[in-house]
């Protein structure tokens, strides 16, 4: 579809949970009453004042919202070129993008008298997140975990202990994000009746893609205020990391139809995209099929047998996308690139060094796109990155990368 | 009419319940899951399920998920599983075979190719777990056109207003899933079973099958006596994961068979 016949790129997903041909619901028959019933509340929830309401309290109240956006001068000064503005999304309580979305499913999950709540996790900062929102409302949480991410992220599984979460490590598949997701939805499958499924991204099946940006749109529309009152006009570029999809979803949504604005999405490279296929850049290195109850882009073989990703950020180490990112890039509304582990490592220490800020490794892999446009834009074009996570978790990690011994601690 | 109405037509004449059996295409590997495949009706399996390895068996619990890895392991492919049907029509034309499996294998190969490829094969069904009948463009509108049945599973969460909906597009038979769960996880009781499958036959003139949970002889007995047959699965995928040799295994699934036959 071309782009000039398309009046809005903000109307979607259809009746059908589809973006274009991709979304949909693909789920065991077990589920789908369950995933109607979601999407009825949902629908309800959405022109609900009162439910909005309790949100903005608990943004503001709880998670510290707004965040700030902040001019990055010394990155800027550096990098020598565009004007570079960094969304502070690594301020929100628990050190992420994740609780915007999680406050949201929750106060849904009260509304439909669920007691039991289940989440998937990566990087821990989505299973952090859900543990932290259902011990302020009293909530059993239980927490899938593959068993690699578990080693390489152990204080935020220490995190989600300390808030009365049950962390079950995954030992199916390679143990990362892909497995924790089937386990999880297994589980729910299992439990159905009492239990809630807090999906950490805008992937699954509809309504959770366009649920989960409806909640991280909160990010592109503060963005939005607040580049207006500090610069009088919208960014040239916005940039985010992808790993589902969720925090650059949550920026790029409202600026969709603004469509002076290049958007540009950065998906994690690995150790390069070629054909060994040790990335996670499903848009870049991947092919439209079916997983996790969505058609999207997925990293698969040619008998459509689904890839394990590969990435230093647990984070980012999944073979899929949300389904919006693959619509979008097939249409041609947001650009999608690929970084390397490596790139992403010079990032996290050039962002330390000077701004004085930690980033996750997820948003290292925005930076250092950023770091590779920056330079060939005039003074003049002004760009808005995603810093959806700090990188307080990610610390022992990149010790390992860069060869420091920090002794027995991870 | 596909070989699964022929097999219930002829059951119904006898007054008896259909057994039917899971298995994974290619667990341990092709020549041993093709030995096991040829000796089934030999064990008085009815119908056969052939289960299509995939990576992410989402409604699999450990036992099919594992077996789904041995096999990919040892190499399976859709098409070495099409090719494993093909070879056992060779010598047996009246048993029937339903595929069963995840989406995105078939997606990936191409609908219209896929339904070719099983029609001429030797498919006589499909049950596709993860395609709800909110997806029937997908595949179950296009593999009843190319004369394959498209079997549905029915559960527990599915209420009275929506099983219209289940049953409309659904041919061949009804499978019941018997418990909200992964397959083989907790077992399947005849009692709870019994008004789920009157509530759906009210529904329904299609055969209704009941698995997931069915373990034992007695349990297929029980469970075949409230419905129109049974399915058992991981029972018999546990037998093979164990190295049994190939006799052992169709013992197995004979006392299982005998178990069914005689509600």
């Amino acid at each position: 579809m071309p782009e000039d016949l398309i009046n809005s790129f903000m109307t979607g997903p259809d009746e059908n949970g589809r973006f274009g041909e991709f979304g949909g619901r693909f789920v065991s028959e077990t589920l789908m009453p369950l995933i109607l019933a979601l999407e009825a509340e949902y629908e309800k929830a959405k022109t609900d004042q009162s439910f909005w309401d309790e949100m903005n309290h608990l943004w503001t109240h709880y998670v510290g919202r707004p965040s700030p956006l902040y001019f990055a001068e010394r990155l800027t000064d550096h990098l020598g070129g565009a004007k570079i503005y960094l969304k502070r999304d690594e301020l929100n309580h628990t050190g992420a993008h994740k609780i915007n979305n999680v406050l949201g499913q929750i106060l849904l999950a009260r509304r439909m008298g669920k007691q039991r709540i289940i989440a998937e996790t990566g990087a821990g900062q989505h299973g952090v997140a859900t543990a932290t929102v259902c011990a302020k409302f009293g909530l059993k949480c239980v927490v899938y975990m593959g068993a690699h991410d578990v080693e390489r992220q152990a204080p935020n599984v220490f995190r989600m202990k300390l808030l009365g979460a049950e962390v079950i490590p995954v030992t199916s598949g390679r143990g990362t994000l892909k497995d924790a997701m089937n386990d999880a939805l297994r589980d729910w499958v299992t439990n159905v009746r009492d239990t809630f499924y807090c999906i950490g991204t805008v992937a699954g099946p509809h309504p959770y893609p366009a649920m989960v940006r409806d909640f991280q749109s909160i990010i592109g529309k503060e963005a939005k205020e607040q580049m207006m009152a500090a610069e009088g006009r919208l960014p040239d570029t916005i940039i985010a990391a992808i790993g589902g999809g969720s925090n650059a979803m949550g920026l790029f949504y409202p600026f969709l139809d603004d469509k002076d604005v290049r958007i540009i999405g950065v998906e994690a490279g690995g150790k390069g995209v070629d054909d060994r296929m040790e990335h996670c850049a499903s848009l870049t290195g991947g092919r439209p099929g079916v997983l996790h109850g969505n058609r999207t882009y997925l990293l698969q073989d040619e008998d459509g047998q689904i890839l394990e990703g590969f990435s230093i950020s647990a984070g980012l180490d999944y073979p899929g996308i949300g389904p919006e990112h693959s619509w979008l890039h097939d249409i041609g509304r947001a650009e999608y690139v690929a970084i390397t582990d490596r790139e992403a490592l010079e990032a996290f220490k050039l962002c330390c060094e000077l701004e004085g800020i930690i980033p996750a490794l997820e948003p290292s892999h925005a930076l250092a796109h950023v770091m590779k446009i920056a330079p060939t834009l005039p003074a003049d074009h002004i760009i808005c990155m995603n810093m959806c996570g700090r990188g307080d978790k990610d610390i022992f990690t990149v010790a390992r990368a860069l060869g420091v011994s920090m002794g027995d601690s991870a | 009419m596909t070989r699964i109405d022929t097999c219930f037509d002829r059951l119904r004449a006898e007054g008896r319940k259909a057994f039917v059996s899971y298995i994974m295409a290619g667990d341990p590997d092709t020549e041993t899951s093709a030995a096991i495949l040829a000796g089934l009706p030999g064990a008085g399996v009815d119908i056969i399920e052939l289960g299509v390895p995939f990576t992410d068996p989402m409604a699999d619990g450990p036992t099919i998920q594992l077996a789904g890895q041995r096999a990919l392991e040892a190499g399976q492919t859709l098409q070495k599983t099409l090719d494993m049907v093909a070879a056992f029509r060779k010598t047996d034309d009246a048993t029937p075979i339903v595929l069963m499996g995840y989406y995105n294998p078939i997606y990936s190969r191409g609908v219209d190719r896929f339904l070719a490829d099983a029609k001429a094969a030797g498919v006589d069904g499909l049950i596709v777990v993860d395609l709800p009948p909110e997806e029937d463009a997908e595949l179950c509108i296009p593999a009843q056109a190319a004369g394959l049945n498209f079997i549905r599973l029915a559960t527990p969460t599915t209420d009275d207003a929506r099983l219209p909906k289940v049953l409309q597009n659904t041919s061949g038979f009804v499978y019941y899933v018997s418990i909200t769960g992964i397959t083989g996880a907790a077992e399947a009781q005849a009692a709870d079973v019994g008004p789920e499958v009157s509530r759906i036959k009210a529904q329904t003139d299609l055969p209704l099958i009941v698995g997931f949970g069915i373990k034992t002889p007695e349990a297929a007995q029980a469970i075949a006596g409230v419905a129109d047959g049974c399915v058992v699965g991981s029972a018999i995928v546990s037998e093979i994961a164990a190295g049994k040799p190939v006799d052992e295994v169709l013992d197995f699934v004979r006392g299982l068979a005998d178990g069914a036959h005689r509600a």
